[in-house]
Formats: structure tokens, sequence, C-alpha cells
């Protein structure tokens, strides 16, 4: 049987532990996955004792709890708090989601709290996403249309309820990441995340490109990597259904 | 001081932020031909304006006779004519070709039966100069802005404009009072970036979190107006500060006019539907700033709602749930996350929360900066746009679906002047060192603080003394003290505490910056409130409750270096642009 190490430098280590301060009867234990690449060592998980009795009810809480009043220098994203920006994506007890609308009441146990698994990591929580991003670029994620009348296109609602599920897609890359064969193949295979933007743009009426869009998409690695695991529709912090989408663009390919 | 690595561009033009307007500033100038670097602190499509829930106003007329007149006359009554009348022209008569510029880029706008923008009521949109109710809101059900922020992000790819992701901007270049670029941190690797360019847009967006509770994001932090001031600018009307009406009780989140749109209405405790004694007409759509003071007076006077009678509900367990599935599924989901509630049974409890700012950096129509100087000047170099700008076209008081219309027609306006002034590939000059090395000065001092205070606490103290000193009523005594509290924050800075002394990806730091940056905006706000001595708009003075036009119908441009502050008015704007209307002259203001 093949054996797999990890190499020495990615081995994570125990880190440093924070004890209570407040005397709160109600701590909860939080470990937190840090790697400063400023400094020449391993990652570590660091512990934080946090007073339950005095945090609000998402996990974003905790974590500006403990940036705020136990340790200012642990990295994350975060911006808007309420789901719709897509910053604060990150691993919560082996699951995907967002900290800012994810309840810590749902967890069980003692928090794991890591970056997005799989990425590279720049620093503690933030993963690196510009492979992503340039994936993203390739699908061309604008419409093609050769009107250029100064009139608004005409949308039956019909037309424009076949968007509904793929333009909310906040780009948390929560799907992507939480990936098996995204992860073997990142690179090459598109990922849910991508592909339910191409296909966003493949089903909108108002598009003239479908044919080309779904020859681009049409690729062994870009899109057949795509084995219906369905973790991506698993992890969706929106309720999105990336595997559907999928599903959608190979049915359209099959049939076409 | 340690050496930092700098490394140079050169930009025909920069862009700082790539939120909605500095995306549609972008597009426009890469259209141009100009050679144009889009700078920003996060992923554009993270930028706050993909919180914009109801939508973008503009006379399109889908769904009923509308004219751009009386979208103008709405905005001017709106603003308590505070606004410049040139200015709001500009604004509503570009509105329509604005938004189907944006359906042809791609938004996917709900739709009407036969297929064009489904447009909805809003808070003070009327037909016919205030006669009655308009459907002038255009909406892509309750996620607007998200919808246009990633088209927005898409256009600007098809138009291959340059992205600095994740550089957080320090200072702007000046010299000889004109700007000539801007210096920034690179978070990926902690190198420092100087842009040279020839115009310098700065889209930052608002600065919400000088107050506790507000529904902006924790990136809402103003950089770009307080790079203006830091470069001995001023800014101007910062004491209107919109508190929208409904943000959920105990958290924040936003819940959208358009609710109300649609049909929703608020009670207080004793059940009553309030907004009909307060306003006979519009009742629940009257302005954000009739709503919010009229919550504070149902509040203030012992019917609020829960233990502590301090919040109102606000319900839509009304209307058909089909309605509610179709044009409000983003609020349901967030009534569900934040509240618990679930919005086809129960009411959802709000209570009025910072949400906008009014106020920024001044500028004409063409979004050149102004400031004064004996009499209205341009500053070379300069422009600004969005929330960052106060153009003025809200003037005292924003109304709902203004704001995305602004970013995108004076996104446009920008790009549109900008390649009028500039020539692809035009020479730079010589930038002196001095100017580097001020603004690394303060950088590096910040960075390595060895103090007490930790910059969380001092944001608190600052947040605090906002949310209690400068509030929906303001009167001269909650001020004065305001005037002195909000200082202390600010010497706190002497005695500051920064940990993390590294460059990549330092949060601490970047809060820390942020911090600086909020500090400087929150005293002018508070200086600002102080000296003005009337209620107009969102700025209520209980011991001035009238608007005095004698006195007061003009901006205030406020100053600030350290804490110190110089206070100025400019005159309001009293013509309109073209003949195609007439100035609106200032009557009562009732809804």
């Amino acid at each position: 049987m093949v054996q797999f190490n990890l190499p020495s430098n990615s081995k994570i280590k125990k880190g440093q532990y924070y004890k209570d301060k407040t005397g709160s009867k109600n701590i909860r234990k939080v470990n937190i996955y840090r790697w400063d690449p400023s400094k020449n060592e391993n990652p570590r998980i660091d512990t934080y004792e946090v007073d339950m009795d005095n945090c609000s009810s998402k996990v974003l809480d905790i974590l500006n709890k403990i940036k705020n009043e136990i340790d200012p220098s642990i990295a994350y994203r975060r911006s808007c708090a309420h789901g719709v920006c897509g910053s604060c994506a990150m691993n919560m007890n082996g699951k995907n989601g967002l900290a800012c609308t994810k309840s810590h009441s749902e967890l069980d146990g003692d928090i794991d709290i890591y970056p997005l698994p799989h990425l590279k990591v720049l620093k503690d929580l933030i993963g690196d996403l510009s492979t992503l991003y340039k994936q993203y670029e390739s699908v061309e994620p604008w419409l093609k249309t050769t009107k250029i009348n100064d009139k608004e296109n005409i949308q039956t609602k019909e037309d424009r309820a076949k968007l509904d599920g793929l333009y909310e897609c906040i780009m948390c890359a929560c799907c992507s990441t939480s990936c098996p064969s995204y992860w073997w193949n990142g690179e090459k295979y598109l990922g849910p995340a991508v592909l339910l933007q191409a296909y966003r743009w493949i089903i909108d009426s108002r598009d003239e490109d479908r044919k080309e869009r779904l020859k681009k998409v049409a690729d062994e690695l870009k899109l057949y990597r795509c084995h219906t695991i369905l973790n991506c529709t698993n992890a969706c912090p929106k309720g999105l259904n990336p595997a559907k989408a999928i599903a959608e663009i190979k049915k359209m390919l099959a049939t076409a | 001081m340690s050496s930092y690595k700098i490394i140079d561009h050169e930009y025909d033009v920069v862009v700082l932020g790539a939120g909605g307007s500095g995306l549609r500033a972008a597009v426009g100038l890469s259209e141009a031909g100009l050679k144009t670097a889009c700078v920003s602190k996060v992923f554009p499509t993270r930028s706050h304006t993909s919180a914009a829930q109801g939508g973008i106003s503009a006379a399109l007329g889908n769904m009923g006779e509308d004219d751009w007149r009386w979208h103008m006359y709405d905005t001017v009554k709106g603003a308590d004519w505070l606004g410049d009348q040139d200015s709001i022209e500009y604004l509503c008569k570009e509105a329509p070709a604005a938004v189907l510029e944006l359906e042809k880029y791609g938004v996917p706008f709900s739709r009407t039966e036969d297929g064009k923008i489904y447009q909805r009521p809003f808070g003070g949109m009327t037909k016919n100069y205030g006669n009655e109710t308009v459907q002038r809101t255009c909406a892509a059900a309750d996620r607007t802005g998200h919808a246009i922020l990633h088209t927005l992000y898409g256009q600007a790819l098809k138009h291959n404009t340059e992205f600095f992701i994740e550089y957080f901007a320090l200072d702007l270049i000046m010299k000889d009072g004109a700007c000539k670029g801007l210096i920034a941190w690179n978070l990926n690797d902690g190198t420092i970036h100087r842009f040279r360019s020839h115009i310098t847009i700065i889209a930052t967006g608002g600065y919400g979190k000088v107050y506790y509770s507000a529904t902006s994001a924790h990136t809402c932090t103003g950089d770009g107006n307080a790079m203006v001031l830091r470069a001995g600018l001023p800014l101007q009307d910062m004491e209107f500060v919109q508190f929208h009406p409904t943000g959920i009780y105990g958290h924040g989140t936003l819940i959208s006019e358009g609710v109300r749109g649609e049909g929703g209405y608020l009670v207080n405790s004793k059940g009553e539907r309030f907004m009909e004694r307060y306003a006979p007409k519009a009742k629940d759509l009257a302005s954000r700033d009739v709503v919010s003071r009229s919550i504070a007076v149902e509040i203030n006077e012992g019917r609020g709602i829960g233990k502590e009678q301090d919040h109102v509900h606000l319900h839509i367990d009304h209307l058909d749930p089909k309605v509610i599935e179709e044009r409000l599924p983003g609020i349901s989901e967030a009534s569900k996350l934040f509240a618990n509630v679930d919005v086809t049974k129960e009411p959802i409890p709000v209570v009025p929360t910072v949400h906008y700012n009014m106020g920024g950096i001044p500028t004409n129509y063409k979004a050149e900066v102004l400031t004064v100087n004996g009499s209205e000047k341009t500053v070379p170099g300069l422009m600004a746009i969005g929330e960052a700008a106060c153009v003025s076209v809200h003037g005292a008081n924003r109304l709902g679906s203004n704001s995305l219309i602004d970013l995108v027609v004076f996104g446009r306006a920008a790009a549109k002047r900008a390649a009028e002034l500039v020539k692809p590939r035009m020479k730079h000059i010589e930038i002196d060192k001095s100017e580097t090395d001020r603004c690394l000065d303060r950088f590096d001092k910040l960075r390595n603080s060895q103090g007490s205070n930790p910059t969380s606490e001092l944001r608190l103290s600052m947040q605090k003394t906002m949310q209690s000193k400068c509030a929906v009523f303001r009167s001269e005594k909650t001020l004065k003290e305001g005037v002195d509290e909000i200082r202390k924050p600010f010497e706190g800075m002497e005695s500051l505490s920064v940990k993390d002394k590294s460059l990549i990806f330092n949060t601490d730091l970047v809060e820390t910056l942020e911090f600086d940056n909020l500090i400087r905006q929150a005293i002018t706000t508070m200086d600002s409130a102080y000296h003005r001595k009337e209620s107009r708009g969102a700025h209520a003075r209980e011991d001035f409750p009238k608007r005095d036009d004698e006195n007061y119908m003009q901006h205030t441009l406020s100053w600030c270096n350290g804490s110190k502050t110089k206070i100025n008015y400019r005159p309001v704007h009293r013509s309109t642009l073209t003949n195609d209307v007439q100035y609106f002259p200032p009557q009562e203001r009732v809804y």
C-alpha cells in the first residue's frame, strides 16, 4: 500500500494556550489554526478559553472577541457580517461555512477553526483564492449580446426565474474547497463555484453565446472531473445547489 | 525607521475602491483607453455594495407613468434642500440610461409580466411632485446591490482592468495642492507600492464603523475620507448620518426598505401603526429620517416593544408567502439567521441603525473634488465618487435606492471627465521623496506602537461615544459632551499597542490604520454636528427643532489636523444645470 507522509514543515504543532482571565463559569475552548509566513515555523494550533456569557451567537463573534480581547495577532478575513460578502469562509468543526452565519450553538464540543481546506495558506485562517478567481475570469462572466440599442432586453419572468439559485452565489469558495475532485485537480478542474457561475451565463436567455460557452467548458478536466460527490451542495452556506448546475451543463452537452 | 521595499507604478488613472462606483469608473476608464489601476483592500465582490438590498432608482416608467423631474423633486425634498440641484438634476436625468446600461451588462433584474425591469415603491418616491406613490426602484429581488456588484466586476474583467487586490491604501501623494497618486501597502507580501497617476479617484465608501451599531461592514472605515483630511482638504456635511429605520434589533443587520415598499408596516407596543400619525400621506414610506425619528419618539415615550421597550415591530406576515419568496427572499433568510424569526408568521424586531453617510468628500457633478480657498475651487488630479463623495445629491437625507444610482451615474461621470482631462500615456512628474517619507513615518510609527491601549479598546470607546452623543436626536448638551469625549480615544493613540509587527496580512495593523482613519472622521462628524444649530434632514436638534434656511442652507466644510478641526461653510447651489427643469425653492417638508 502506498503511504503518504506530510512534509515536515507542514506538520501541525501544539501552540499556545490562552487561559480565561474573566473568571467566567461558561467557558468554551476554541482551537485555531495559526501560521505566520514571516516566521520560519510550522503551523500550530492555539487554544483560547472564551467567556460565552458575553459572546454573541455566531462563530465570527467568537473570533472578533478573541481578536479584540485576547490576541490581536490572529488573522482572518471578515467584512459584511451577515452572509452576503463571502469573506469569512472557513472550516469550523470539519465543515466549511461562513463564520458570520454559523451559530456556535450548532457546533458540538470544543470548536476547531481551520482555513478552507486545500488552499495555500497566506496567514492563519486566510487562504489563497487566486486560482479560483482566475478560473472565474476564464468563464467570461459577462453578458454577451450584439444588441446595441438603448432599450432594455426583454426577459420573461420564467426565463428570469432560471437564474434563481445561481446569481445569489457569493463566491465564498466553501463548495469548491469541500470537493475532493477540486482538491486533487484544482488547477485544471473548474470546481463547483466556477461551474455554477458558468451555468448562470449559459442559461441566461439574454446571452447570445450559449453554444460557445458550452463548448468552452466541455472538457475532460474542466467539467467532467465532477463525480457527483455532492459535498459542494452540502457545503453551500447560501443553500444553493452547484451539483445541480453542473448536472444541467452535462445534460445540455449530452442532448445538444 | 526601518526600510521598506517600495515598488513604483505609473498609471493614467488610479481608482481606489472596487465597489459599485469604483468598478463603474474603472470600466469607463478602460473603455476610454486610459491605463487604469483599481486598488482595493478587499476582493471586489466583497465590497459593501453587495449588501444593498431594495433597489436602484430611475424614472423608467415601467410600472406606471414617471418623469425624471418628479424623481428630482423627491430627491431635493428628501435632501431637505441641502442638496445641490445642478447635481441632482444630473443624477435623475442620467439615471434611466445608467440602469438600462446595467441591464445590458447582465444584471439579473426581476421582471414585470411583460418582461421589463420590475420596479417597486420606495420611501419618498412619488408621482407628480409629491402627490402619490410611484414605482421607481428597480430591483433584483432584494439582492440588487449584490447583483450589480458582481455584474460590474464581470464588466471590469471584460475590459481588462488591472486590479491590485488586498492592497491597503495609506495616503495620497500631493504636490502644490494637486493629487499625483497614492501609496498603498500590499497585504499579500508586505511591500509598499507607490502609484503615480494623473487622476486619483476615491471610491472607498462610507465610515459607518465610527458607530457601535451600524448596518455597515467591518471594512466600512472611510479610508479615502481620512486620506483627504490628512492631505489638508476638507470633508463636507459630516453631521448628516442616516439611521435606517429597520436594522434587526440587537444585531444591526439591514432589513430593506423594500419590505415596506412591498406592503410591510411598523407597529409599537400598543399594536398601533404609528407612522399614520407622523406621516399621514406617505405613512411607512415616508423618508428614512422621518421614520427613524418617529420610531425614536415612540420608544422615548414608552411605546417600545420588549423587556427594555427599546424597539418596534415590522410586519410582513400579512403578505402572500409567494410574494415574500419571490421578492424578499434575502430578508427572510436574514431574519431567520439573526432574529430567529419566520417572517411569514411573526414580526421582525427592528430599531433605527446607522446606515449611510450623506457627508464625505465634496465634489461637483463631474466628480471633481472641491475645496474652498476664498471661493469654491477644484483640486487638480483628485476625484471622489459613491458614498465617499458628497456631490451633494443626498443633502441632509438620502432617499432609499438613490445610493445605487449615485454609484453608477457618478462612476460613469468620473470616467467621462477623466477622459477629457487626461490623454493616454501622458508623462508623469517627479514626486518629492518627502511625501513618501511622511506617509511611511506614520505607518512605521503605528506599526511599532509599544503602548498600553489596544486598538480595539480605543475603537470601542469611539463607537460608544458616537452612539450616545451623536444619535438620531441631538442637543447642545450631548454634542458638547461628545466634542470633548470623542477626543479621548484620539489622545489614547499616544500610548497605542500593536502586538503584531509583521507585514503580511497583519490585520492588527490594518485595524489600527482603520481606527486612525475612523477617529478623524468621528471628530469631524461630532464637531460639524455641534456647529449646525438647526434641524435639517438626518440632523435633528432638540434645542433647534426648525430648519433655518437663512443661516444654514449651506454645506459644512470641516478640516481636521490631529484632533483640531476648522469649520467653514459654502452655499448650497441654488440653480439647476439646464433649463430642462426649474429650481425647486425651499418648502416645508411634510410626508
